[in-house]
């Protein structure tokens, strides 16, 4: 049994309480087993399973911060989402308003462990960073080369989403479902819209889900490219990311072909896809992937026939598969640590149940296989898409547009090219959302990176870093 | 180390030569909506439609006033989709980048109907006076040996869409180092900053530090509808909107991402500014 999420929900003025759900996949299950437990308001506070299940660590101390409900109990009750010098606030009560203007911040922003030992020293990097990443900030204790100790202050690109969420219409959520992550556009877009179409009970013809599939393979494949290429280039093997930087080019080209978007913006929607494509661009799909297919090929080429780069990746930040296993890692980091699981074979959504494909599973857990399932990933994915194509059916591309019935709660998950995307909603009154719970990939992997650092020397963050690849947007939302 | 080499003869320039040749768009890429402000009886739709408010209407005393704000607009078509009447029309266009805020705002003004529609023009939409692309960038790589810009990119807040076009600058295609330019890894070394957003309540203050730290003479530049506007977040508790509201700006570069030669033409207007 494996613990997905947990998150709460405010419903004190509808029905006197918060609401704290926990959801849980079994293996070989299609379904989801989903627990909800009531938290009067007079004794707002829970007990803690974050002891049994650290994969939800992180995730009960949200509610604490966004609800404050405490965590009886949790082995490290200390703020997560709200940094230590915001007010005494909770944004996701429904008692506080959107648009609130909190005081200017005092104090300090985060109290990091002091570390022992001789010759240890701590050194602070971030928010801003040297590279163009996002914002988040980390701070190694160091005895010398090798790190001993890594500590993260992420939610620093925390603006107010799932709050935003609670005020907008649903035909402009989806937009802001688009701009949680931007490198998973598409992927939280469908992850959004299927759970509202669950929701509302919303027939998705079938010609959209196969598009769908089509264009999460897409953002899959641009991304892993993309992370193929920085991997290489995070131990000094410039011309390789040079090449891969191309052949993502050619993938972005075909994004905007099909939907307008290099960033597959714009196209996904309640009831299916916005924009119908004509023949011309379904052909384009197959010419553009036989080029990026010969064309990755080559970069692997190059990758693999050198020695020094792999000397550099393999047993470089590795993960081991019990504690990837303990601490829930998702996706293409998880299963390079043994963790078998992909939302698309194990919960298939969209045309995902009609494809077949094979979910690559290593053991060794270092850069160098987080790497080798990104390349597998690729391969397969080119595939699918081609099957996909093949099998493109007939028809409309979008159900037409109804208002959404309220009081209508669902979950929908979604294999994004990080990890397992899920969003969980509530329908409201006036083609409204009550509440919008979003859990990205990268909210479960944080934990991995501290893990798979320690006794890494400080060079090699970096490359550890991008192994793992996480979103600071998606995390702090 | 042969394969490599050969790789690289075999490829060749990857490079494409914006500005000097127009990039090559895919016929559906969609870039600003254009208004034909004369026929356009009804914008509700239109303003119903639109994600992030760039389409606004504020009516009173039987006059309505359309407010069209590309530094909020992301491209999504939703407008031209809804708008009964084809005024709205989306264009390929995408070189956009304005030195003034006020520059990407079109207002127009109209008799209201009592059904709620809008008839008579009367006063014209000002602008977008669009800063002419060809001219100003000829001049700014004419004197661009003259010296090399370095950039420092700072995140205040983004999705991280607006990131993966401006890596995408670094990539052989782009190649924004054959101007000269490149990004460089401390704002003292920095000429510019590029900045995204919207800008957090817990960025603010880094952003503040990364500014100061940027010796004069710097230029600012926000970059995308959030970075512009705040976008789909706007102001809230924990989002300031965009990266005005904390630091000054000098260029605007909107989009949603702006697409790579979106953010060269914004960089290249910022060039000449500095040149100014």
């Amino acid at each position: 049994m494996w613990v997905i999420e947990s998150f709460a929900e405010d419903r004190v003025n509808a029905e006197g309480v918060f609401y704290n759900y926990y959801v849980f996949d079994r293996p070989g299950d299609p379904s989801w087993v989903i627990l909800k437990a009531p938290i009067p308001e007079r004794f707002p506070s829970f007990p803690s399973l974050a002891a049994e299940l650290p994969a939800i660590n992180w995730q009960e101390r949200e509610i604490q911060d966004w609800f404050g409900l405490e965590a009886v109990g949790h082995p490290n009750p200390r703020r997560v989402a709200l940094h230590d010098n915001w007010p005494d606030v909770h944004p996701l009560r429904k008692s506080f308003p959107l648009d609130t203007v909190l005081p200017p911040f005092e104090g300090e922003r985060h109290v990091y462990r002091p570390t022992y030992g001789e010759g240890v020293f701590q050194i602070p990097v971030g928010p801003v960073h040297a590279g163009i990443i996002e914002p988040g900030h980390f701070n190694f204790a160091v005895p010398g080369e090798p790190i001993l100790y890594l500590q993260l202050r992420m939610f620093y690109t925390h603006k107010g989403t799932e709050k935003l969420f609670e005020s907008l219409p649903i035909h402009r959520a989806v937009f802001l479902a688009e701009s949680i992550s931007g490198d998973s556009a598409f992927s939280h877009g469908a992850a959004f819209c299927q759970a509202v179409e669950h929701a509302a009970e919303f027939e998705v013809p079938q010609r959209a889900k196969f598009m769908r599939t089509v264009l999460l393979e897409l953002e899959r494949i641009a991304n892993h490219v993309a992370d193929v290429g920085a991997i290489a280039n995070d131990v000094g093997f410039v011309i390789a990311n040079a090449h891969a930087g191309r052949v993502r080019e050619l993938v972005l080209g075909l994004n905007e072909t099909l939907t307008g978007s290099r960033a597959l913006r714009g196209m996904v929607a309640i009831g299916g896809v916005r924009r119908d494509w004509q023949q011309d661009q379904v052909e384009a799909i197959d010419k553009a992937l036989r080029v990026v297919e010969r064309e990755f090929r080559d970069l692997l080429g190059i990758i693999q026939s050198s020695d020094s780069t792999r000397d550099r990746l393999e047993h470089t930040g590795v993960l081991r598969p019990d504690k990837a296993l303990t601490l829930g890692i998702v996706g293409a980091a998880g299963r390079a640590s043994g963790v078998d699981r992909d939302i698309r074979r194990d919960h298939p959504y969209e045309a995902y149940s009609q494809l077949s494909f094979k979910v690559p599973i290593y053991q060794a857990g270092d850069v160098r296989h987080r790497m080798q399932v990104r390349i597998d990933e690729v391969g397969e994915s080119i595939q699918m898409i081609r099957a996909a194509v093949a099998l493109l059916p007939e028809g409309p591309h979008r159900a037409p547009t109804q208002p959404i019935p309220p009081g209508r709660c669902a979950m929908s998950a979604v294999e994004g090219w990080r990890g397992e995307i899920v969003h969980w909603v509530r329908t409201g009154a006036g083609n409204r959302i009550e509440r919008c719970k979003v859990k990205d990939p990268s909210i479960n992997n944080w934990p991995a990176i501290v893990e798979a650092v320690e006794g890494n020397i400080i060079a090699d963050f970096p490359v550890i870093n991008k192994s793992f690849n996480l979103s600071y947007s998606g995390t702090d939302r | 180390m042969f394969k490599i080499l050969q790789k690289s003869f075999s490829v060749g320039s990857a490079t494409a030569d914006y500005p000097r040749v127009s990039p090559r768009l895919a016929e559906q890429f969609r870039g600003c909506p254009e208004f034909d402000f004369q026929a356009w009886s009804d914008a509700r739709p239109a303003a119903e439609a639109c994600p992030t408010g760039a389409i606004a209407l504020r009516d009173s005393e039987g006059m309505r006033q359309v407010i069209v704000d590309y530094g909020r607009c992301i491209y999504c078509g939703e407008c031209e989709a809804a708008c009964t009447d084809g005024a709205v029309r989306m264009t390929r266009k995408f070189e956009l980048a304005a030195t003034d805020r006020r520059d990407l705002v079109l207002t127009a003004e109209y008799t209201l109907r009592p059904d709620g529609t809008h008839a008579g023009l009367q006063l014209a939409a000002n602008g977008p006076v669009l800063e002419e692309p060809g001219k100003r960038i000829a001049e700014a790589i004419q004197n661009l040996l003259g010296r090399s810009l370095s950039i420092r990119q700072v995140d205040a807040g983004s999705c991280n869409g607006c990131e993966q076009e401006i890596v995408a600058l670094n990539n052989p295609v782009h190649d924004i180092d054959r101007f000269g330019i490149h990004f460089v890894a401390s704002p003292r070394h920095a000429d510019m900053l590029l900045v995204t957003g919207p800008v957090t309540r817990n960025m603010e203050l880094a952003l503040r530090k990364t500014w100061t730290a940027t010796p004069d003479p710097k230029v600012v530049v926000a970059v995308g509808a959030c970075g512009i506007s705040g976008g789909i977040f706007g102001a809230n508790y924990a989002s300031m909107g965009g990266v005005d509201a904390v630091i000054p700006v000098d260029v605007y570069i909107p989009g949603c991402p702006p697409r790579p030669e979106a953010l060269l033409h914004g960089i290249l207007l910022a060039l000449g500014k500095i040149r100014q």
